[in-house]
């Protein structure tokens, strides 16, 4: 078996330039005669421009230009756009203002990009933005979603009445209700969601290059999808055309959604290097990345869940506000609808499923995916109101999950969805006896011994990856198709280059598709390199995001080696003067059935290239090939995260005692990879549990704009956590991958609110549980606390 | 503008820098060593660690003019030709980085930390890390590469 194949806990390749200091993000690089860009920004949520001056500010030392709204407006260049379209419950298309790339006469959320300066240097052009003179009439802002929708609410956008982009709906709302009237018990719960701000360590970042001879544009930038950015810029907002736009995403300092987007800072430097000819740089500052970058989470709900007296779950309801921020960013409309209302059914099996939300405007930065997208939000609704359900109807937790588990694949849930395959009940006895469950009512006597009060939480979790079978997401409102591409192209001396669509910024992505390259044609892994991130090399994409990249990326690859593979036996059986149904692969050989005789890998390749050994009416020459890849339906990760926690009651810190994950990923191509990206996951789970609150005050300023001040987990905030994997194969790719980059995002929030609501004897603790609020908790406990 | 000097990796070099100059834009845009990175404005999160006389310091939070005369080491200078510092070979080792943003800064810490306290352990790590933010990793790998470093580091 090759050491570096399928399974194998290879070492990563790009980790060398990674701990050198050589690798090369957005920043790093630089273009002859560059310019720096800096954006004024918007100090209020909410004012009309009455008119902005620049007199001062243009003359000022270094300037080249400055732009407003005005200017984009002139050269008739679209805004930005949202790739989704969500119909509301009455077949309405949802309803959304312009978002223009530079306010024109209005703003409409502290972060709103007012104008560009372009000067030689960067402390130039931040100098001289202080010199612009803008005159704003600052107007109330509705920077809650939870009233935002009140006829008293500040407008948003003059197109969406009452701040409402949309109220859709999904499932079958007569049965649920059915269900909730007749129901023995039926379990209500009011859930905050709370919101977050991604925080990928390499701020966002562009250079843009035109190039006047040729009348072509380079952007690098942090994306990860370059493709689609450039689809997005040359399609719909006008910036140059597809053919004429490079995107290059080259090393990006992770993304987790945010990078996902198109943003008006690397548009407008991309449509200005045109105008002053020059390149232009930008790189946010951190506190621009909390003001600018697309936050995530952000809901509101209300859930009722109806249970037969026998524990059997019969029905759930779910009503919920989802902020989606000022503008709708690129996939803001997907996210609270299909990648949440979808995954309502969890891992039970729901005869009844109606979900009912609401998109709606406020005076905050954008809304969008943030790792998971949706489906956190889904998952923390049913898992809380699963545990509270236990609780009140007196069940061990995990049994009255096991009694409602589905069993027989494939499941159609009310939903849309239809799970292909899992095994609930092999994650869940596996957690079960990593955690000693048995062991837990010990421990919290131990604990109490020591005046801790120690409390044990669950999270059963579905999820949808693989993002998506194309016709699917069509019908449900996608304006883009949800295939992978990948090309393989053998060199003469048999070295594999890979150009694949997917974009890796941390997931290592250069490692795990080279072991599939090595576990088919077993060359040695030095001899095959990934390239990615790069509109002139790769021939298309969809980029990377929703866990897509495994089952999605390396499916279209497997599908080109398949055809690499047959190619280069057809070859080979020339060569070897054989039938080509006896040429056998293995390990870098080529053998033919019945004989002695080979042909090394290098040797097939020459042969290729040279052609002189076959008919090349028959067979061209060269060995390249490509495959677009169109899964057969979402992947479904599974899994059970189990969260013990010990409270301390004097001054109210949680502390994680104990964090088991169970997860069922399918193939795993690398398991050090992927207990990578569980362990990371995961933190960020915890971050939102524990620590991570973006908070705007009521005029919509927002509080927490800085590391000071938004609490990212810190190395001892969190401990180490016990990994287990159980599998089941996803039969609807040929990976048999399912997807684990989001898995640890989405489980753990539940778990820890289950766990710390459990230590407290509370019903509810909103996130982010911190010291304060579980100490108010404590000292006046209550059916719902804050 | 102001003449600064100071040895950067063993070699010394000079350059121009206004007085609001940073350490780390000197670093990064005078001496084109964009290894040590900058990821936020608060001095929080630690991308931007370098060894400035033998001990780890932010590169964001002092003015390049206040390294005048002084020996620094950034992530570039940590290997010796191709042979890779065992802090380096241990976060490659044991998965300790996954976009590799934070890493030079984590590194340069870990370095630091291995230097000034001997017996190292799990609980001592995690609290040494306080100034340097991972979005990527939830930290488990990196305390195992510095543990691991530790170990095969001679005191």
């Amino acid at each position: 078996m090759s050491t570096t194949g399928i399974g194998q806990a290879v070492r990563r390749k790009e980790d060398k330039r990674f701990i050198t200091g050589a690798g090369r993000y957005t920043d790093d690089l630089n273009r002859p005669g560059q310019t720096y860009a800096y954006f004024l920004r918007s100090p209020h949520a909410h004012a009309k421009i009455n008119g902005i001056d620049l007199t001062e500010a243009v003359a000022a030392p270094g300037v080249v230009s400055i732009f407003t709204g005005s200017d984009v407006a002139a050269d008739g260049l679209g805004g930005l756009i949202c790739g989704w379209t969500v119909h509301s419950k009455d077949g309405s298309e949802m309803k959304a203002g312009a978002h223009p790339i530079l306010a024109e006469d209005t703003v409409r959320y502290v972060g709103d990009h007012v104008a560009m300066v372009v000067a030689e240097t960067y402390a130039q052009a931040k100098s001289a933005a202080e010199l612009i003179v803008v005159d704003y009439n600052v107007l109330d802002a509705a920077a809650d979603v939870g009233t935002a929708q009140d006829g008293s609410a500040p407008q948003v956008h003059a197109e969406a009445p009452s701040n409402t982009c949309f109220d859709w709906e999904l499932g079958n709302k007569p049965e649920t209700l059915a269900a909730l009237k007749n129901a023995a018990h039926i379990v209500k719960l009011d859930l905050t969601n709370n919101r977050l701000i991604p925080n990928a360590m390499e701020p966002r970042a562009a250079i843009a290059d035109y190039d006047s001879g040729t009348d072509e544009y380079t952007l690098w930038t942090t994306s990860q999808n370059p493709h689609v950015a450039r689809l997005v810029l040359s399609a719909f907002v006008g910036v140059a055309p597809e053919h004429k736009l490079r995107v290059i995403a080259p090393d990006v300092g992770g993304g987790f959604g945010s990078k996902i987007f198109i943003y008006a800072e690397e548009t407008a430097c991309t449509w200005a290097s045109a105008k002053i000819k020059r390149p232009i740089k930008w790189t946010a500052e951190r506190s621009e990345s909390f003001l600018s970058d697309a936050h995530g989470r952000d809901h509101v709900s209300h859930a009722e869940l109806a249970v037969a007296e026998d524990g059997t779950f019969l029905g759930l309801h779910v009503q919920t506000k989802a902020n989606l921020g000022a503008y709708l960013s690129t996939f803001a409309s997907s996210v609270p609808t299909y990648l949440y209302g979808t995954l309502l059914s969890g891992q039970y099996a729901l005869p009844a499923v109606y979900v009912e939300v609401d998109g709606v405007f406020t005076h905050t930065a954008p809304v969008d995916a943030y790792r998971g997208a949706g489906r956190p939000e889904a998952t923390y609704l049913i898992e809380r109101i699963v545990e509270t359900a236990a609780r009140e109807l007196a069940f061990d937790p995990a049994e009255l999950r096991r009694k409602n588990f589905i069993r027989t694949f494939p499941h159609q849930t009310p939903v849309i969805m239809n799970y292909d395959i899992g095994d609930y009940d092999a994650c869940l006895d596996k957690a079960l006896a990593l955690v000693d469950y048995d062991g837990f009512p010990a421990r919290k006597a131990e604990a109490e011994s020591r005046g801790k009060k120690r409390g044990i939480g669950f999270s059963t979790y579905i999820e949808a990856c693989g993002l998506a079978p194309s016709a699917a997401v069509g019908s449900l409102g996608a304006g883009v198709g949800l295939w992978e591409s990948a090309e393989v192209q053998v060199a003469p001396t048999g070295k594999i280059e890979v150009f694949t669509g997917a974009h890796s910024h941390g997931q290592g992505h250069e490692t795990t598709f080279a072991q599939l390259v090595c576990e088919r044609i077993g060359v040695p892994i030095d001899d095959v390199e990934i390239i990615h991130g790069d509109t002139g090399r790769v021939q298309f994409g969809m980029g990377t995001y929703g866990s897509r990249s495994g089952s999605v990326g390396m499916s279209a690859l497997a599908h080109a080696l398949d055809k690499i593979e047959a190619k280069a036996k057809k070859i080979a059986a020339h060569l070897m003067e054989a039938d080509a149904g006896d040429i056998e692969l293995k390990d870098g050989v080529f053998t033919v059935a019945g004989t002695d005789k080979e042909l090394a890998w290098a040797e097939l390749a020459l042969g290729a290239y040279t052609a002189h050994g076959f008919p090349t009416s028959e067979i061209e020459p060269g060995l390249k090939e490509n495959a677009f890849y169109d899964p057969l339906n979402f992947t479904f990760p599974s899994g059970c995260h189990i969260c013990e926690v010990e409270i301390d009651p004097d001054t109210g810190v949680t502390q994680i005692a104990n964090f088991v994950a169970v997860d069922d990923f399918g193939v795993i191509v690398n398991p050090m990879i992927v207990e990578g990206q569980v362990q990371g996951g995961i933190a960020q789970g915890i971050g939102q549990a524990l620590f991570e609150a973006a908070h705007y005050d009521e005029t919509g300023q927002l509080i927490t704009g800085s590391f000071m001040d938004y609490c990212m987990p810190r190395a001892d905030d969190l401990p180490d956590f016990d990994l287990g994997f159980t599998q089941t194969d996803c039969p609807s790719n040929p990976m048999g991958m399912k997807g684990c980059g989001e898995a640890g995002a989405i489980a753990s929030p539940p778990a820890v609110i289950n766990a710390i609501t459990d230590a407290l004897g509370v019903r509810d603790i909103k996130m982010p549980a911190t010291p304060a609020r579980v100490w108010a908790a404590l000292a006046a406990p209550s059916p719902s606390s804050d | 503008m102001a003449l600064v000097s100071m040895t950067v990796n063993g070699k010394p070099v000079s350059g121009e820098v206004e007085g609001r100059t940073l350490l780390v834009q000197f670093i990064r845009e005078n001496l084109s060593l964009t290894g040590t990175h900058v990821g936020c404005d608060t001095s929080q999160c630690g991308a931007c660690v370098i060894h400035m006389d033998g001990k780890a310091v932010k590169a964001c939070t002092m003015l390049a003019l206040q390294a005048e005369g002084s020996a620094i080491t950034t992530i570039e200078g940590l290997a010796k030709g191709d042979d890779l510092h065992p802090v380096q070979k241990a976060f490659k080792e044991n998965h300790g980085l996954q976009c590799g943003f934070c890493t030079p800064g984590m590194i340069m810490t870990a370095v630091d930390m291995i230097d000034r306290i001997p017996n190292l352990d799990e609980e001592t790590v995690r609290a040494e890390l306080e100034g340097n933010i991972c979005r990527c990793t939830g930290y488990q790998n990196i305390v195992k590469s510095i543990l691991d470093a530790a170990e095969t580091t001679p005191a």
